[in-house]
């Protein structure tokens, strides 16, 4: 593993706020093409913003956002996903009321015939190949993952933001999802993975990184170290 | 058999109408999420603007029909999409269902107010000229022909649209969640903008086409598009073929029961108000419920205090007290409503407010209550005023049976529906026999109403019963208001929250929602029956499903939570009325069309008015020395205009003034707490319900 390419997604003293009140106090984070970053932290600690704020979903009130060395700070999530940006958010995301085909359809915006997504999507997730005319919104929990996740494999992003991922599934299936996203990573997409739970996502992590209270205390290679600094964080002991 | 081909031939040309009118439904529902109630009062403006081009200004007919389809009606469904849907697409479906129900009254009073209602408007029906089809022994003409030709047409070209076009699929997704669609490259304005300006074309083409068949008359329009959205229902509000079958049947079954149903004084009623029964039926049976996508927002119903009610009690009783010293013997007659019709709107309250129940049918109900009061009560006795009270509730729990299958725009129409059959079938019937009951309802006409008996005295003049409607609102304002603070409310806002969850907490949901339907229904009733002791007599007109309508948007931009909204919605709805009537005949729909109007502007308060001014007054009343003041203005201004001392029109404006100015001291005043240190909060100033929620993200962010 190890990186391929040079920074491919920059945040540098990113600030956001909510109803004037700020959440994320000056956030610097790095991910190359090819790296797999895993963002990890309490809850409330701010990771879905980040996430938000990088896809364009949320109006940073201060700092920048590059993409490839290109300054897109203030750009428009429709823009920022056409550029390259795939945001999974938290939650299910899929249309609950089309079907899995036209979840499919929708991930066309990239120039990908409708065939070529299907016969990717199915080949990755033969099971969303059997219930193809079933709306999303009635398929399990770890199947709409799946289909979510599709759009991660299907769109050609240059950056892939997930937003927990492992909420509410089984850890095989979990295992297995990130079994994916590590192949993704390897065609040198730059990966940034939020997750409460981090057992999961550090086998695939190249870097980690641990945002408390709008802000990142530490950041480094996943190993003992981190399991302590987490510790500290998740149960409240950290200065 | 002949007989039955000629009905068949009429039945279906209907039905394609209802097609095309239906599938406009399906279609703004799946593309712009929104049940449109105001479909049918698109169509019927289209039907007179293309009147008004092709007859009273003589247009050829292609342009007329083109500067219609193609002009005039893509404007108005920009106008929609811009100026109401889009302020409230972030909240939620009851506000998106409340600002179309805004734009149904809008475009009734809109069309009554333009083109009057009493001039007769033909219209001919297209190739009127051409003889009829022969089809063996029946016969089409021209008109049918085309009709059916076009509901074939469109519900080909929308199903092709829907499913089998990017531009259909990225509408229906930007229907689910919008925020995920701008992940994937849509863009939901523009989907919102195709789903508007397409949804009212289609209505436009199926008011144009029903028009030569029935009277141009703006209500009955509107209202015929009942039978369309029972074909709607069928198609569960998103299949095109099931909508088709659904027109089919609804067309077929109006021309068999106008052909062969026996002509006497109960039937002719239940022909008119088969559609709605059968919608009411299609909704029962065909029950669907959206799958969520994840944003949902609830407005928070507000908390009222024991004293914050008691005062508001107390301030209901003074306002009636300086209204019957200061007004005239004719004024008090038109004001006396603010009260019987602030009882009725306070009974939204319990059902939509707190439980997330919306009911279109409580005039209706208060119609009941107002007939059984006035037949039993025919000379004030006491006892039927309970009576009519318990038979409104009865009725209101009838209505809940079916509720327990519908939720959201469904029980709206359902109840919708339930008071069409009302207005056009039971009112309507002569008296018969239940059980070897006698049972009159408004008997063909109308009903005289008296007033009751108390303690001896009878209550007939106009100041006694205003007096008697507001002391009775401030006792239900305060029942409301203990209600909503005592374990029942909170369990009904449990249960507006998540059904399933308030179930999995050990509620009865077959219980709770029968007995606030009663109780609002007996809210109403009691309501209703004092508004027609203050109207004398009472008609089915004054109580159908219309006439509801503002009443409700009132109540909606009062605020559905809060316990002042019955107040304020008598007052908004009587003072703007009375003070046009000043002005003439006409003016009469345009206080509707501004009700409908201020309806519009929702997005800007979502939870009200009445909770607004609550906030912006509560300053005035806590301060001792400025609210001992206000009162001290405001008797000065009473007791001037009682004794006629100063014009009465003056005194309100002096005491207006005064308040308001007050009122700006008051806060002027409180501006310097934020100074006060963290640590005195609760100590130095009182402590307010945000301040936990300020303390813990300062020192999360600490
Ligand atoms: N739409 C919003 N409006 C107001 N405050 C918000 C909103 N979304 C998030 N917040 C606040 O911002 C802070 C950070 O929220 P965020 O969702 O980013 O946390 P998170 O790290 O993703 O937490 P979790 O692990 O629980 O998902 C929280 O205090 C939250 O209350
Ligand atoms: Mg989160």
């Amino acid at each position: 593993m190890g990186a391929i390419g040079g920074p491919l997604l920059e945040l540098s003293g990113v600030r956001a706020a909510y109803d004037g009140i700020t959440v994320l106090h000056g956030v610097d984070l790095t991910v190359d093409a090819g790296q797999v970053v895993a963002l990890l932290g309490p809850n409330g600690a701010g990771k879905t913003t980040t996430l938000n704020v990088a896809a364009g979903v949320h109006p940073p009130s201060a700092g920048r956002l590059n993409l490839g060395g290109r300054d897109v700070s203030g750009a428009r999530a429709g823009d920022l996903a056409r550029s390259g940006v795939c945001l999974i958010p938290e939650g299910r995301g899929v249309f609950p009321n089309l079907s899995v085909r036209d979840n499919l359809w929708m991930m066309t915006f990239t120039g990908r015939t409708r065939e070529e997504i299907e016969d990717a999507a199915y080949a990755r997730f033969p099971v969303l190949g059997d219930r193809r005319t079933q709306a999303a919104g009635t398929l399990s929990g770890g199947e709409q993952q799946m289909l979510a996740l599709a759009r991660g494999l299907t769109t050609d992003p240059a950056v892939l933001l997930l937003d927990e991922l492992s909420m509410g599934l089984a850890p095989l299936v979990v295992a297995d999802l990130y079994e994916r996203v590590a192949d993704i990573a390897r065609e040198g997409v730059a990966v940034l993975i939020v997750e409460q739970f981090a057992a999961a996502v550090l086998k695939i992590a190249d870097h980690a990184a641990v945002l408390a209270r709008g802000r990142i205390p530490w950041q480094g290679p996943p190993d003992r170290s981190l399991h302590a600094e987490l510790s500290s964080y998740y149960l409240g002991s950290a200065p | 058999m002949d007989q039955f081909l000629a009905f068949t031939v009429v039945g279906l040309s209907t039905a394609a109408i209802y097609a095309v009118i239906g599938s406009g439904l399906v279609l703004t529902h799946t593309t712009a999420g929104v049940f449109n109630f105001a479909h049918g009062a698109a169509g019927m403006l289209a039907a007179f603007s293309y009147w008004q081009l092709a007859v009273g200004w003589e247009w050829p007919v292609p342009l007329a029909l083109a500067t219609v389809l193609l002009v005039l009606a893509p404007a108005f469904g920009l106008f929609v999409e811009r100026v109401l849907m889009r302020p409230v697409q972030a909240l939620g479906e009851a506000e998106r269902l409340v600002m179309t129900v805004a734009l149904l009254t809008g475009c009734i009073a809109l069309a009554r107010w333009v083109w009057d209602p009493n001039t007769a408007r033909p219209l001919a029906p297209f190739f009127a000229d051409r003889s009829a089809i022969r089809l063996g022994p029946a016969s089409m003409t021209w008109h049918q022909a085309v009709t059916m030709a076009v509901a074939v047409a469109v519900a080909a070209a929308l199903w092709f649209l829907l499913h089998r076009t990017r531009a259909g699929t990225e509408m229906r997704a930007s229907v689910d969640d919008r925020a995920l669609a701008g992940l994937t490259g849509a863009d939901p304005l523009r989907a919102g903008r195709l789903a508007w300006t397409l949804g009212i074309q289609l209505a436009a083409v199926g008011g144009i086409l029903i028009a030569p068949t029935v009277a141009l008359d703006a209500q009955q329009l509107s209202l015929l598009i009942v039978s369309a959205y029972t074909a709607a229902v069928f198609g569960r509000l998103r299949s095109l073929p099931l909508t088709f079958l659904g027109a089919v049947v609804v067309g077929l079954l109006e021309a068999y029961l106008a052909g062969y149903l026996p002509r006497n004084d109960f039937l002719p009623g239940l022909r008119l108000a088969a559609p709605a029964l059968l919608l009411l039926l299609a909704l029962l049976a065909f029950p669907h419920r959206r799958l969520r996508g994840r944003d949902r927002r609830l407005v928070r119903v507000p908390l009222p205090t024991a004293r914050g009610s008691l005062v508001f009690a107390g301030s209901v009783v003074l306002l009636a007290v300086v209204l019957v010293t200061v007004l005239t013997e004719d004024a008090i007659i038109s004001y006396g409503a603010v009260f019987s019709l602030g009882v009725i709107a306070l009974s939204f309250v319990p059902l939509a407010g707190f439980t997330g129940q919306i009911s279109l049918c409580q005039l209706s109900i208060a119609g009941i209550g107002a007939v059984v009061w006035g037949h039993l009560g025919a000379h004030g006795e006491l006892w039927a005023l309970p009576v009519a009270v318990l038979i409104a509730a009865g009725v209101g729990a009838l209505v809940a049976l079916p509720a327990l299958r519908l939720s959201g725009v469904y029980l709206a129409l359902g109840t919708a529906a339930f008071a069409v059959i009302l207005d056009r079938w039971v009112f309507t019937l002569p008296a018969f026999d239940v059980f070897g009951v006698r049972v009159t309802l408004f008997d063909q006409g109308s009903v005289p109403v008296t007033g009751p008996d108390l303690f001896g005295w009878h209550l007939t003049s106009p100041t006694q019963l205003l007096l008697l409607a507001a002391v009775l609102l401030a006792l239900a304002s305060l029942a409301v208001a203990a209600l909503r603070r005592g374990r029942i409310g909170r369990r009904l806002i449990a249960l507006r929250d998540s059904e399933a969850a308030f179930a999995t907490l050990g509620g009865r949901l077959l219980g709770a929602k029968v007995a606030v339907f009663a109780l609002s229904a007996g809210l109403a009733g009691l309501g209703g029956a004092l508004y027609g002791m203050q109207l004398q007599t009472v008609t089915a007109e004054q109580f159908n499903l219309v006439a509801g309508l503002p009443i409700f948007l009132i109540a909606v931009i009062g605020g559905l939570g809060a316990v002042g909204t019955g107040l304020f919605a008598g007052l908004a709805f009587v003072v703007p009325t009375q003070l046009f009537a000043e002005l003439g005949s006409w003016a009469h729909d345009l206080s509707t069309l501004l009700i409908a109007l201020a309806g519009m502007g929702l997005a800007h308060s979502p939870a009200g008015v009445a909770p607004r001014m609550h906030a912006e007054w509560a300053k005035l009343a806590r301060d001792r020395t400025l609210f001992r003041a206000l009162l001290g203005v405001l008797a000065l201004c009473w007791l001037l205009a009682a004794t006629n001392a100063v014009n009465g029109g003056l005194a309100l404006v002096a005491a207006l003034v005064a308040a308001l100015s007050l009122n700006a001291r008051a806060s002027a005043r409180r501006q310097p707490a934020p100074d006060i240190p963290v640590e005195w909060w609760g100590l130095r100033r009182p402590w307010k319900p945000e301040d936990g929620e300020v303390l813990s993200r300062a020192t999360a962010a600490s």
